[in-house]
């Protein structure tokens, strides 16, 4: 069981750090210090940081960011990294327009261009 | 850590967690909040459509989703201090053919004689409301007062708020049963063992209440149905309205971000008996039946781009809604389960109400329709 409070209680309060205004997720503009101030008020996992700041959620998914943000929620919270959740992957690898995600069933109408993605 | 509490809320779903905030605002100190997986909010809280509807609701549940959205929604950005993103600009429900119109004004009338304001458009309001629909929409039912809001901040909001009052949250911390000790309900088994206690005990743990209810004696007939969502880029700003239809091939709506997230019943796979923590996925012909529903209704978003999709679990009971309060023959335990679906839009009204049951109160609407003795009656 991991205990919540205790784990609070143990890391201390949020300490600014002088470049806390970087940018770590570019998609959805989330900055270090953001993501450092999240973990002081209870946000302790990969899953829910992304829910909360919705850092990893914009166009690239996270695939620039992840290593990043799991990197100072780990040094965030003392523990080491691999004892870290990783963000699930899920469909599609690449951004799909929602016309070719229909096309499933078999081409009626190929779209002039085909399917760039 | 220590093993007693006044109440163990037994889920961190957004109604465990509501309900612990609501709990420690009434003053309650020691509170114990378990979650078996190692995020609030993994279950469906943080996979859902984000719909805070009334309209076609069941008339037992719909007072609940009123009471939501007339008392707790309009305020919970400030109550909470986040953005719940709230917007009630009414919930669209189209048709394209008689038989769907037919449909929704059933459930418009339903709706209507329990007092809410819901009504039929016709095709030259429906359009006028939203310019984007395809012209195949003949009619709709359209309720003003329904919206959605931003499941993924509001549910971790009531989390972040309640440990700011002292709620002491566990994760990986799967509760396996329940004891009694001299006919009341008391103790806590968890899987590592360890057994903790408390006077009260709020079973919201989504479908897995089930079978934790079993262990002392309860039976509550229902089954876990898997749901698929998705999201596509950030598009420049179209409607605010949450969009269903009368077959129910999809709903969904635009956030605040841009982004549109729609959601659809996940096909074959939906009724799969299968362990919710080993199993996500959805049937892979989902997406593209999603796709397909969603641009013969809005044909402008073909070109939306999709950047994930998701699957989600909902719990649903054999009558189609909720369990709530105290059974009568488990004394010190509370039921909040069985939500089919329709839980997150609720869910600040529950949570409230599920306090105000802990703490011997009167509930700001009667809960009697969605008690657990409902399923023996049936049988009679
Ligand atoms: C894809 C999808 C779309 C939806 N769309 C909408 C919508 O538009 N509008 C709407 O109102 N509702 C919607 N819902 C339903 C809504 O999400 C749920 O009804 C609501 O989130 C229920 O909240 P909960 O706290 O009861 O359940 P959950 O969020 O499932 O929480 C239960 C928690 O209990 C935990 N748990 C399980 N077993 C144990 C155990 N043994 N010990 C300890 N903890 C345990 C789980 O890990 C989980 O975190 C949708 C659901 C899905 C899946």
């Amino acid at each position: 069981m991991f205990d919540i409070q205790e784990k609070l209680k143990e890391i201390g309060p949020y300490v600014p750090e002088s470049d806390d205004d970087l940018l770590v997720c570019r998609c959805e503009e989330v900055t270090k210090g953001e993501i450092r101030r999240a973990v002081h008020e209870g946000i302790t996992t990969i899953e829910e940081m992304r829910r909360f700041l919705r850092c990893g959620m914009g166009l690239c998914q996270g695939q620039t960011c992840g290593m990043l943000t799991r990197r100072l929620v780990a040094r965030e919270l003392r523990v080491p990294q691999s004892e870290m959740d990783v963000a699930t992957s899920r469909a599609p690898m690449r951004p799909v327009a929602m016309e070719t995600g229909g096309r499933d069933l078999g081409v009626e109408k190929p779209a002039a261009g085909g399917d760039a993605e | 850590m220590k093993k007693t509490a006044d109440v163990i809320i037994i889920g961190g779903g957004i109604v465990g967690c509501a309900s612990a905030y609501y709990l420690a605002k009434a003053g309650v100190k020691d509170i114990i909040v378990l979650e078996a997986s190692r995020s609030i909010g993994h279950g469906g809280s943080s996979r859902n459509g984000g719909g805070v509807r009334q309209s076609g609701r069941d008339v037992r549940e719909l007072p609940i989703a009123m009471c939501a959205v007339q008392k707790f929604w309009p305020s919970l950005s400030d109550e909470l201090g986040v953005d719940t993103e709230y917007t009630r600009q009414g919930n669209i429900r189209m048709g394209k053919t008689e038989a769907h119109l037919r449909k929704l004004d059933t459930l418009t009338t339903n709706c209507r004689n329990m007092g809410l304001d819901v009504r039929m458009i016709d095709r030259k309001e429906v359009h006028a409301i939203n310019p984007y629909l395809s012209d195949q929409v003949i009619g709709a039912s359209f309720c003003p007062t329904d919206g959605h809001a931003n499941p993924l901040t509001t549910t971790l909001g009531y989390y972040i708020r309640a440990l700011e009052k002292g709620v002491r949250f566990y994760t990986n911390a799967r509760v396996m049963a329940l004891e009694k000790v001299r006919g009341q309900v008391r103790k806590v088994r968890m899987e590592d063992g360890a057994v903790l206690e408390a006077d009260t005990i709020l079973l919201a743990a989504g479908y897995a209440s089930r079978k934790i209810m079993n262990t002392v004696g309860l039976e509550v007939p229902m089954h876990d149905e898997i749901d698929c969502c998705l999201v596509t880029e950030m598009e420049p700003k179209m409607f605010p309205q949450m969009l269903g239809c009368a077959d129910a091939d999809f709903y969904g709506h635009q956030t605040r971000h841009g982004s549109f997230v729609f959601g659809a019943v996940a096909g074959p796979e939906m009724l799969m008996d299968e362990d919710t923590d080993k199993v996500n996925f959805a049937h892979a012909a989902t997406l593209g039946a999603s796709c397909r529903a969603i641009e013969g209704y809005v044909p402008l978003l073909k070109n939306a781009k999709i950047v994930r999709s998701w699957t989600g679990w909902c719990d649903c009971t054999s009558d189609g809604v909720c369990v709530l309060g105290r059974p009568e023959e488990t004394p010190g335990l509370v039921l909040a389960c069985g939500f089919n679906g329709h839980g997150f839009g609720t869910a600040p009204a529950v949570g409230y109400m599920m306090a105000q049951t802990i703490l011997g109160e009167q509930t700001l609407v009667d809960l009697s329709p969605l008690r657990y003795e409902r399923f023996q009656e049936m049988i009679g």
